[in-house]
């Protein structure tokens, strides 16, 4: 039996369990007087929950091991001899192999695959017969243990209630494994690429031209730095002239001035704004704003307007980023004890001069995590720049002028015809390790400087 | 003697409720003004509708007739940033502002624009805190935040700020409450040396306080005015049976 059908029958095994251990835990009940330390529906549980759950852990792990077994398996046979002893050619024969094995395929490139097929399914079938064997003998071993304990005395409700927690801690490992898991992909494929591009051709590199690499000197077209200067410029320069003072502005006016009455609707529209998906706002961006832009541009008599400028990509992502910086600036100015607001309006300071002069001053460190934090996301933001900004990678201060950013590079080098191996491809991890690191580290300055705010008015 | 602010009537509402019943009060130039009372009974109200402050509070609404050296302070021509700083006022917690402890004082004459220059608004400093007793502790490191001070400096930073813009009446609500008895002490020291200089207003819950500090105390009680007078009368000789009570301890 295949994987997944085993995984159907451990759960109705499992559902059977649950019946046979709760009509024990009744029959004894009704055969003997005394309090029972828990309800029959718990020790159903208890045999449920151990039936099931070691069967399906030991399918988990070989649902990832399996196939190098059958694999291994397939190399040992006398068929496999004539096999190239590595590279490309004979990961794609016996990938070949096995999805004829399968049936997934007709024919095959390589005469050795179709030998390979017939030792691949006599492989496969004899790992998946393992498989059924030690799912059932792990699931009989589960029923038989948990079945046994079933009496008055046994505490089944703290045992459900134990294995209920650790099933709890899993589940909440498993976003933090995976994110381990993705820091470790994208290292070991941007060592790949490491080893074929020098670090200070990538890091310090001016020139950057992925379509046509040397491979005498792979890393001469590989520098990253227009890139970065492209996500600096578009996503913490432009973004954030936008997005700091019209985020910032907003908060004072609902914290300091809005009536509740307007608060009451004017935030909840602002937080629709931050529900925008982001590819709307790229259609906005490559619609609408870039070709104003463009027009603008030609209209004060710039002459090499670009209509995927910097300027359009940027400007919309400033907006997109507005009530983020809005309502962190909120939080911080909500933060500030109003005993520092009646503080300055009793020395006969008008609103404008307490916000200015005291309340910001005081929310600064606040408001500043909070932008490091909108910062961080306008780098890594996507959809945005793939809409509007463009694919040429150039070091360039004029806003109107062609921009390129880190994310839109990941996805064109990602996307259309790639051979994984290539300097060019790997080059996509190596970029996207690199802005993980800066966007992690603006992250922890940016909690960092926030957790010391609020320290400091507890 | 000079009346320098006069109180007729005064009612303060906060929405539907009532907190403040016809109170009609004169306060005097040259005295400290004591308003005691139990907690609740409205007094901290009534002296912010001395400088106005009960107007940062939506629901507030006040009604009557206030005058600071005859001028109605309610009036549609009051400009409530020239009242504030003709009153100054102490709140119960010491509130510096997050910046320097020179910051803090110069905060007042910079908007007020009362210093002309660097030297002017050093002086002015000085004297603010000198006048408030602080200078001797803090002129070494006046760039330092002022609230990185002990609490009672805090509060005596908060009177240099406020004397610092000149003002002719101070409010103080309840100063001390936030302080151990030596810093209180300080305080209550500091009030002697200023009194004459500014007309003091001050409330307080601690009826000892009001009594070492004030030549005349206002006994509130449930929103109203129940006596007003010589501090020493108040306290030796009450008129009416609610003030006895309060003073000898049978309720509060």
């Amino acid at each position: 039996m295949s994987v997944g059908a085993l995984f159907f029958v451990v759960i109705v095994l499992g559902l059977i369990g649950w019946f046979v251990g709760r009509a024990r835990a009744i029959a004894l009940r009704s055969s003997r007087t005394g309090r029972f330390s828990a309800l029959p529906g718990h020790h159903g549980w208890f045999v449920a929950l151990w039936t099931t759950l070691p069967p399906l852990l030991f399918l988990a792990i070989w649902f990832f091991v399996s196939p190098a077994m059958v694999t291994d398996a397939v190399i040992a046979t006398p068929q496999a001899a004539s096999l190239p002893p590595t590279g490309f050619e004979r990961s794609a024969i016996l990938s070949e192999a096995r999805n004829l094995a399968r049936g997934e395929a007709f024919g095959a490139f390589h005469d050795l695959s179709e030998v390979l097929a017939p030792a691949y399914a006599a492989a496969q079938r004899r790992f998946d017969w393992i498989a059924t064997a030690l799912a059932a003998i792990l699931a009989f071993a589960g029923f038989a243990f948990s079945y046994l304990r079933v009496r008055p005395q046994f505490g089944a409700r703290t045992a459900v209630e134990r294995i209920v927690m650790l099933l709890l801690l899993g589940a909440s490992l498993i976003a933090i494994l995976t994110t381990f898991g993705i820091v470790a992909s994208l290292l070991f494929e941007s060592a790949r690429f490491f080893s074929i591009v020098p670090l200070i051709d990538f890091l310090f590199g001016t020139h950057w031209s992925p379509q046509v690499i040397d491979p005498r000197d792979p890393g001469a077209n590989l520098g990253a730095v227009p890139l970065f200067w492209g996500t600096f410029f578009i996503g913490a320069v432009i973004a954030m002239l936008v997005a700091i003072p019209f985020g910032l502005m907003s908060a004072i006016y609902l914290t300091q001035y809005a009536k509740l009455s307007t608060r009451r609707w004017i935030k909840p529209l602002l937080e629709v704004l931050a529900g925008v998906p982001t590819v709307v706002y790229g259609y906005f961006a490559a619609l609408t704003v870039a070709p104003a832009v463009r027009d603008f541009a030609v209209m004060i008599g710039i002459r090499w307007a670009s209509s995927e400028s910097a300027l359009a990509a940027g400007l919309v992502m400033g907006v997109m980023i507005i009530p983020f910086v809005s309502s962190i600036a909120d939080d911080s100015l909500a933060a500030v004890p109003s005993s520092m607001r009646d503080g300055s309006l009793a020395m006969g300071a008008t609103p404008s001069e307490t916000i200015r002069k005291v309340l910001v001053p005081a929310a600064l460190p606040g408001i500043v995590g909070g932008v490091l934090l909108a910062v961080s996301r306008a780098i890594g933001e996507t959809m945005i720049v793939v809409m509007a900004a463009s694919g040429v990678a150039t070091l360039t201060l004029n806003p109107f002028a062609s921009t390129t950013t880190v994310t839109k590079q990941i996805v064109d080098l990602l996307t259309g015809e790639a051979e994984f191996d290539s300097a060019k491809t790997l080059a996509a991890f190596a970029l996207g390790l690199t802005l993980f690191v800066i966007t992690l580290l603006l992250n922890i300055v940016a909690l960092i400087v926030v957790k010391r705010y609020r320290e400091a008015y507890d | 003697m000079s009346h320098k602010i006069n109180a007729h009537n005064v009612n303060v509402f906060y929405g539907e409720k009532q907190a403040i019943r016809n109170v009609s009060i004169d306060v005097d130039q040259e005295d400290v003004t004591a308003f005691i009372g139990p907690s609740g009974c409205g007094k901290s109200t009534f002296l912010r509708t001395l400088n106005r402050m009960n107007d940062t509070v939506a629901s507030a609404r006040v009604e009557g007739d206030i005058r600071l050296d005859g001028e109605d302070i309610y009036s549609k021509d009051m400009d409530v940033v020239q009242l504030r700083a003709r009153v100054g006022m102490v709140f119960q917690k010491p509130n510096p502002f997050p910046k320097s402890i020179y910051e803090n004082v110069a905060y007042g004459p910079r908007i007020h624009g009362l210093a002309s220059g660097k030297a002017e608004l050093d002086t002015i400093v000085e004297q603010s805190l000198t006048r408030a007793g602080l200078w001797s502790e803090v002129k070494d490191r006046l760039s330092d935040s002022g609230t990185a001070l002990s609490g009672g400096q805090q509060q005596r930073l908060c009177i240099a700020r406020a004397i610092a813009v000149d003002p002719e009446v101070i409010l103080m609500d309840e100063p001390c409450s936030a302080l151990d008895p030596i810093a209180t002490a300080r305080i209550e020291e500091l009030i002697h040396d200023l009194r004459g200089r500014y007309a003091i207003v001050i409330v307080t819950h601690n009826m000892q306080q009001a009594a070492r500090v004030s030549q005349k105390t206002a006994f509130f009680h449930l929103g109203e005015l129940v006596e007003y007078g010589d501090t020493n009368d108040i306290f030796t000789n009450p008129r009416e049976q609610r003030t006895t009570d309060y003073i000898t301890g049978r309720y509060g």
